[in-house]
This record gives structure tokens, sequence and C-alpha cells, in this order.
């Protein structure tokens, strides 16, 4: 179920304005990567250039290659809508649909590609639920509004929304940064789970938490305002907190600067 | 919540008179007086509206909700409002049933599908629609409209003229479905800006969800934007009808009168309040003008009705909006 990512030589722009600049990397599969780095380095944009959100912002384009084991997604042809159905997101705010119920929350992905019975439904959307650990909170009101849950809760169902249709990758963009540390206790002892199903990258601000969950870790950079990002180092994250190979991570890291 | 320990057991201290600026004073009593004047201005309508309606309809020997006619000049003053009130009604909810889904397109079309560069000139020139008076519709509709119908009508005639509804038999098409097609053109710019002001303002954060889990656009539309525009939509197509059902000068222009309700939607005659007060306000005597401020009277009711079920609709579905 989870897929090695290869980025080649990879920038982003918004209109005129490169944003990032030239980042090759690869990502393992069945493990949990995550990218830290002060504002303004590009690791959201390089994130959403991975499922290709990148270029529905207006002026948004890519230059480089993604592989997805092996297959490349900015290949010709490739349709986008397929893409993002073979690699999940969650964003930084919980953003579930707020005229559907828990279930047709979890079940709307499912319901894009096609009618599904009924029953193999419910087991899924189960599934899901207990895959994201809400099942036993929302398994009596699941015909309620998930607007109604509380923020923890319904990042944990727009992550059960995600894993629902069984992608190969799961991309979070800071998905703790509008939660109490209760609910991003939960969603980080989650990651550990999902990491045995799904490759998993992780945008994150806290560098405790890029130390807590991740197995591997990407710092970016950038030199200037108005400058491109750049991926300074990726390593295994023990060794970027302990002794990692470039000053400025180091630095970072000790809080220095950032 | 109680926030003060002693307040259980002592009375709770009168709170202090805060000192008060002249001009706050000044602010206060004409805001306060603007309203209240507002509602002895409403007030008065009412009462003079009641009892000039109530007066015609204890005149009237012919049964007011019922009757086909409009003669409330003769000695014998017989007039009934079933006849305006079908036309009214029928026009409008037609014009609605035409006008919505197509400023539904179009409004989701400028907002989500056109690139920018014709986004906002066609923005421009629905709004420019709406600022067209509505006598200038009228006789567009009577010198363009009515005369390059008749070829519709009677192609409708040839293929759906065995429902009754659809029969045409070639004379002026001077109808309610004509009218209703008026009606549609002209409450079409109101209802698509609205809409496309809504639809503007569904969260993009609901619209990348959808793209996210791999939604093509007309499935990001369908599961971010058209939810949260449906009461957006439904407040607009009420705006719409409204103006539908008070419309007058176009209909008058258009519309060839008659105390007739036709099976046929295509044939001319019919009526609709405003129409009616408008076409016969001038030869009305006394009690002619008593029966038109009756019919007026229906039409308000009738106005009231829709907007309140609109409110209705609205506010069922507020708990998934929150």
């Amino acid at each position: 179920m989870a897929k090695r990512i290869d980025v080649g030589g990879l920038n982003a722009y918004y209109g005129g304005h490169k944003a990032i600049e030239d980042i090759s990397m690869t990502v393992e599969p069945r493990s949990v990567t995550a990218f830290i780095g002060p504002s303004g380095c590009g690791k959201s944009t390089f994130l959403r250039t991975l499922n290709r959100m990148h270029e529905v912002t207006p002026g948004g384009r890519v230059e480089g290659k993604v592989l997805l084991d092996d297959e490349d997604l900015y290949g010709h042809g490739v349709d986008p809508v397929s893409v993002r159905r073979t690699i999940g997101m969650v964003f930084q705010r919980p953003n579930p649909f707020p005229t559907m119920s828990i279930y047709d929350n979890v079940a709307a992905g499912l319901r894009l590609n096609g009618r599904v019975r009924k029953s193999e439904l419910d087991t899924i959307v189960e599934k899901s639920l207990k895959g994201a650990n809400l099942w036993k909170e929302v398994k009596d009101r699941l015909n309620k509004p998930g607007a109604g849950l509380s923020g923890g809760q319904q990042q944990r169902l727009c992550i059960a929304r995600a894993i629902a249709v069984e992608p190969q990758v799961l991309l979070m963009d800071e998905p703790c940064s509008a939660l109490d540390p209760i609910s991003t206790l939960a969603i980080e002892d989650l990651m550990g789970d999902l990491k045995e199903r799904f490759t998993i990258v992780i945008v994150t601000h806290n560098m405790q938490q890029a130390a807590r969950v991740s197995d591997r870790t990407a710092f970016f950079n950038l030199a200037g305002v108005g400058q491109p990002g750049k991926l300074v180092e990726i390593d295994e994250t023990a060794r970027i907190f302990s002794n990692p190979s470039v000053q400025a991570t180091e630095d970072y890291i000790s809080g220095r600067f950032g | 919540m109680d926030i003060s320990p002693t307040s259980a057991t002592s009375p709770p201290p009168r709170p202090t008179r805060a000192a008060t600026r002249a001009g706050d004073r000044i602010f206060l009593a004409l805001s306060r007086g603007s309203g209240v004047l507002l509602l002895v201005i409403m007030a008065a309508i009412a009462v003079f509206l009641t009892v000039r309606a109530a007066n015609a309809i204890s005149e009237d020997e012919g049964n007011f909700l019922t009757t086909f006619a409009w003669d409330p000049n003769s000695a014998h003053p017989t007039f009934g409002i079933a006849v305006l009130a079908f036309g009214t009604v029928v026009s409008s909810v037609i014009a609605m049933a035409i006008a919505v889904p197509i400023a539904v397109g179009i409004a989701l079309f400028v907002s989500h599908y056109a690139p920018r560069r014709l986004a906002s000139p066609l923005a421009f020139v629905i709004d420019l629609l709406a600022a067209v008076p509505s006598i200038v519709y009228g006789l567009w509709g009577a010198l363009f409209l009515v005369p390059h119908l008749s070829g519709v009508y009677s192609w409708l005639d040839d293929y759906f003229g065995w429902t009754g509804v659809f029969s045409y038999s070639g004379g002026p098409s001077r109808s309610i479905f004509t009218i209703s097609i008026l009606l549609a053109i002209m409450i079409l710019p109101i209802v698509t800006s609205v809409s496309r002001e809504v639809f503007l303002q569904a969260p993009k954060t609901q619209e990348e969800a959808a793209l996210a889990l791999g939604a093509t656009r007309w499935e990001v539309i369908r599961m971010s934007v058209l939810p949260f525009g449906r009461s957006g939509v439904i407040s607009a197509s009420m705006l719409g009808l409204g103006r539908a059902l008070g419309e007058t000068m176009a209909v008058a222009t258009v519309l060839s009168p008659g105390f007739v309700i036709n099976a046929s939607l295509l044939e001319p005659g019919g009526g609709t309040f405003a129409q009616n007060i408008a076409s016969s306000f001038k030869e009305s005597g006394e009690l002619g003008k008593d029966a038109l401020i009756a019919s007026g009277l229906v039409l308000f009711a009738l106005t009231l009705l829709v907007n309140g079920a609109a409110r209705m609709i609205i506010s069922r579905r507020k708990e998934y909006t929150a």
C-alpha cells in the first residue's frame, strides 16, 4: 500500500516568483518524513507539489520530476485528479465538509470513485474511523454533522476521510498547529500506527514533534526574503537532531535563528 | 454566571448612572424617533389599505376570491381575484423555473470556471442587465419577443399540444407564458449576481479538501460550493420571485389581459395583480380604486408568505451550516 517518492530537480513558482529551487530527495515508504524550517522556506509549497495541489493556486507552476515508484506524477498525460486519489492530504485547519454527516464525510472520497455497496461502505467507514482512533467517540452519532465535533476530533475525521480511499501516501500540512496539546498527542500516536500502512510526509513548525514522530527529517531554508527556499539536508531524524552535517541545521535546531 | 460573592445575600447594587453627553442624547433621540416614525407610517398605510379594502369587499356582489370578473364600476359591482392570483403565481413560478437554473449556471461559470479576464466583464454585463428599466423590457417584449415567439409556440403546439397546457391557435402570443419568459429574463441578473457573490465566498479550505480527495472540478463544486451556497441561492431566488410577483410595467405592456383562466398558457388572457392595478386604475371610480387596493393587499400578503417560507427553508438548514 505504500510507495516511495523520488523527487528530482524540482522548482515551483507563484507566477513569476520562484518559491522553491532545485529540490531532490527520496521519501521512504512506510515511514514518517518530517519537513522543518523557518516560515516562508517553501516546505508547505513543496508538500503541495507532491500531490499536484500547488498548480491549483492561481499562477502555480512546477518544473522537475516527482516519481512515485518510477511513475512520474508530472509526466505527459498524467491526470492530476488521479494523482490526488493516490496521494491523500490533511490540512492545517480541520476542514470536514460542514453539510455532511460524520459518516458521509468519511465516505465522500469513496463515493467519488463510483458507486459502492452500502454494506461495503459501512465496513470501510468503520475501518477508517478506527484507523483514525475516532470510532469509539463517534460510533453512536455517525449521522450527526461533522462540524459538531471538537477541533481535534475534526482533524482525526479528516484523517479518516483521507485514509478511507486507501492512498499510497499521506501528506500532512501542519496537522496539529490548530489543536490543543492533548489532541496533538492523539494525532502523533495515530501517525505511529498509520506508518505501518502508508508513506507519511508531515510539515511541522514544532521541532519536538518532528523529533517525536518522524524517522527522517528534511531541513529547508531560504537565503533571504524573496529568495527561493532550498533543501539544506535530509537524514535520519536522530542524526539531524544530534549531529547534523550542515551548520545551518544545527543553528536552527538549537534555536540560534528562525 | 454569578461572579460577585456578596450578591447572594445582599440585593444587587443599583447600577451607577453613567454620565451622558449631549451628543449621545441627541443621536439617541434622532435614531429612536426614526424607528418610531417608520412604525407609525407602516401602521398608517396598513390601516388605510385595510379600511379601503374592507369597504370594497363588503360592496362586492360576487365572491372576492372566486369570481372570474373585474367589474367594480357597474351598478352591481362584481369582482374577484381568482384570475389575478392564478396569473401572478403561475407566471412567477414558471419564470423562476426558467431563470434559477440558468442563473446558477452563469454564477458558477463566472465564479469557478471562467478565466479572470472573462469573468469580470461578464459579471459587469450581468449587473448591467439589472439596471435596465422594466418598461424597456416591456417594450422589447412587446415588439421583439411577442412576434418571434409565435413560431416557437406553434412548435410547442405540434409536439406538446395534446397536454392542453401548450395548445396554441396562432394568434398574437401576448400570453401568460410570454410574460413568464420576459420575467425570467428580468430576474436573471439579480439571481445571478447574488448567487455569484455567495459562490465566491465558498471557503477555499473546503474546496481544497474535495480536491485532495481526487475530486474533479464539477465534484468540487458539488461537494463544497453548492452545499455552501444553497441558502444563498434560495435567498437569491426569493428576491427574484419577489420581483416577478410585483412586476408591473413589463407585464402590462406585453400581456393581453382577460378575465379567464385558459387551460393553455400560450393563449392570450389572464392577468396579474400588479398589471391589473396599472391597467384599470385610471378608469376606476371610488369603489373601483378600493377594489384594486384590496387586490394589492392580497399581493402584499402573498409576497410576505413567500418571504416567510424562504426564511423557514434557510433556517431549517442552519444546523448544518454552523
